[in-house]
């Protein structure tokens, strides 16, 4: 039995008058890859930052982790682990100074952090990289890099905020390899992308309009509701129902 | 802690790793104090005078040739009267002038004595300062000669005026200006620059969804700096000492202290800063014109305060530097101690309160 790391219920979030996110609700299974899909300005970035701890909502009940964003964000904060679109490395830190660094703010002991880093450059092959400047890197490794470095902590849950962003294809399926291994080791991934071809990789994707979720399902079963053999038309469907511009 | 201090070592990697930024918080202020220091020098070369001579007898004609003969001073030649004197100041011509009054000789055998008069331009304080005390050496030496083992009654004083900036404010002036400069640009300016960056490069936002807390995270990001400023206030103070020769008549340990208080306070700002601004060029804009403006102009180290019309003294007040001025002169030069200091170190104690208060609720604010 499956059971739900992510829980939300009538989420929401108002700024002043304007409501970024309305009353969403969705579940997410462990070890699932959830796609969460939605134009810029449908509010996934808010709803993202609510489930991470980062932003109080306004209304609703969600729980991460099991824990509830309401009371008990610190405790969200050490289940989880979080990649921006951005390079979360430091670019004048090399490759090993960063696994450090990183892994001290997690609270990983020093054996731990030499033992998980050097596997975990192994896997990258970056062993021989390791004292190099992360700035020296090429953007797929230093990618790859920032996931690993991600999930370091073995948080329960990993949250991508479109980490894809200006890559080549080929980086990208690489990428999501490496999405697919972190899924099979029980983490739980939730992911925001632009790529429609990546929504086709997500076990369950959600799409945004206006702060609310117009669609959730496989991306099989949207395309048979909509009737297309694409998540791009089911997309543009939903997305151009929009009233709120960027 | 161990989550702390790694992001303490984080920082200083960031400091020591970028040439530039190691640059400008360790040799700045080095050659800061140098360039202050030699060109408010107080070695006197060869300074030209002129003189007034009211007597004409060969008594103040030896006076004026003993002044020429030293090595500190060359005439300019004699002027006639006050307007004499101005006219060569205005001109550039010389800094001090020496008046010397009728019937000389014959002063200098009466029991009071003969005085003679140094006039100095001080608007350039430290300068007019040194020259007046060569030239009374210059004075008290010849008068010492003359009288011989026979002590006074034979003797020569001389009286100074100080012209442009009586009371001489501004002397050593230069190291409590450059500490307070210093200080405002490595922890406000570079403060609020590696908060900023942070958040450009996106890595604050991955801060801010890890465990550690925002207020340990800002406090992790001033610590290397406040010991970056530590290291700086000691090499101020040697060079002041040991090359300028400006004395530490206070103590050390009240310096020290009270420098910590004012960094506190540049960090504050530097925080403050931060939290208001989203790119580094508005922190490093807002950080030179709203800081290092009014600490160079309004905090007394060039202009002083007393000279300013009345709204730029109120506007003074609220320029932490002015404060940090006052006491840093007073400890340092003057040799004072807390007691002399406890108002303007309070009023930098409410600034530090304030600005942090601030800057916390504003970073906490914007997390919401």
């Amino acid at each position: 039995m499956t059971e739900d790391v992510i829980q939300a219920e009538g989420l929401t979030r108002r700024f002043g008058d304007f409501t970024a996110v309305d009353a969403i609700s969705l579940s997410v299974a462990r070890g699932e890859i959830f796609g969460f899909l939605g134009a810029n300005g449908a509010g996934k970035t808010t709803a993202m930052r609510m489930f991470c701890g980062l932003l109080k909502p306004s209304a609703g009940k969600a729980r991460v982790a099991g824990y509830d964003v309401w009371t008990e964000t610190e405790a969200i904060k050490r289940s989880i682990g979080y990649m921006s679109q951005r390079f979360s490395l430091y670019d004048d830190l090399s490759v090993v100074e960063n696994i450090r660094f990183y892994a001290g703010i997690y609270g990983l002991g020093r054996a731990e952090v030499r033992e998980r880093g050097d596997r975990m450059l192994e896997e990258l092959g970056l062993t021989a990289e390791r004292k190099a400047l992360v700035r020296s890197l090429p953007p797929g490794w230093k990618q790859r890099l920032a996931f690993s470095v991600a999930i370091l902590h073995e948080p329960g849950i990993v949250f991508l905020d479109e980490p894809t962003g200006g890559v080549d294809p080929i980086t990208r399926r690489e990428f999501w390899k490496m999405i697919y291994r972190a899924a099979d080791r029980g983490i739980t991934v939730f992911v925001t992308t632009h790529y429609m071809d990546e929504a086709e990789y997500c076990d369950r994707v959600s799409i945004m309009v206006d702060g609310r979720i117009e669609a959730l399902d496989t991306p099989a079963g949207l395309k048979r509701e909509h009737d297309t053999d694409s998540i791009n038309e089911v997309f543009l469907r939903l997305a151009r129902q929009a009233r709120r511009t960027e | 802690m161990k989550q702390f201090l790694q992001f303490v070592k984080k920082e200083f990697i960031h400091i020591l790793r970028d040439p530039r930024t190691l640059i400008i918080l360790v040799g700045m202020p080095m050659v800061q104090i140098l360039i202050f220091g030699f060109a408010l020098t107080n070695e006197v070369k060869n300074a030209r005078f002129v003189y007034v001579d009211h007597s004409g007898d060969p008594m103040s004609h030896r006076l004026i040739q003993r002044l020429e003969a030293s090595r500190y001073f060359e005439s300019a030649g004699a002027v006639t009267g006050p307007e004499g004197i101005d006219r060569a100041f205005r001109r550039g011509v010389c800094r001090i002038a020496l008046v010397v009054p009728a019937d000389f000789e014959a002063a200098t055998r009466r029991p009071d004595g003969a005085t003679v008069q140094l006039i100095a331009d001080a608007s350039d304080p430290n300068t007019a300062n040194t020259l007046v005390n060569y030239a009374e050496a210059v004075v008290a030496d010849f008068s010492r000669e003359l009288a011989g083992p026979a002590q006074p009654p034979f003797s020569i004083r001389s009286e100074t005026r100080m012209r442009y900036n009586p009371q001489l404010k501004g002397a050593y002036n230069f190291v409590p200006g450059v500490m307070a400069m210093v200080l405002l640009l490595v922890c406000t300016m570079m403060t609020a620059l590696t908060v900023v960056r942070e958040k450009e490069m996106g890595t604050m936002e991955v801060m801010l969804v890890s465990p550690m807390r925002p207020l340990r995270i800002i406090l992790a990001k001033a610590v290397p700096y406040l010991l970056v400023s530590f290291f700086n206030i000691t090499t101020i103070l040697l060079l002041s000492v040991f090359v300028l020769d400006v004395p530490i008549r206070g103590h050390v340990g009240l310096l020290f202290a009270e420098s910590a208080l004012f960094t506190g306070v540049a960090l504050s700002l530097g925080l403050l800063i931060s939290t208001a601004t989203a790119s580094q060029q508005t922190a490093m804009f807002i950080s030179l014109i709203g800081m290092f403006l009014p600490t160079i102009m309004l905090s007394g180290f060039m202009f002083p305060i007393e000279n300013m019309p009345l709204p730029l003294r109120v506007l003074s007040n609220v320029v932490p530097a002015r404060w940090f001025f006052v006491i840093v002169r007073s400890v340092m030069i003057k040799g004072t101690g807390i007691a002399a200091v406890w108002k303007e170190t309070l009023v930098l104690a409410g600034m530090f309160v304030f600005f942090t208060t601030l800057a916390v609720r504003k970073f906490k604010l914007r997390l919401e």
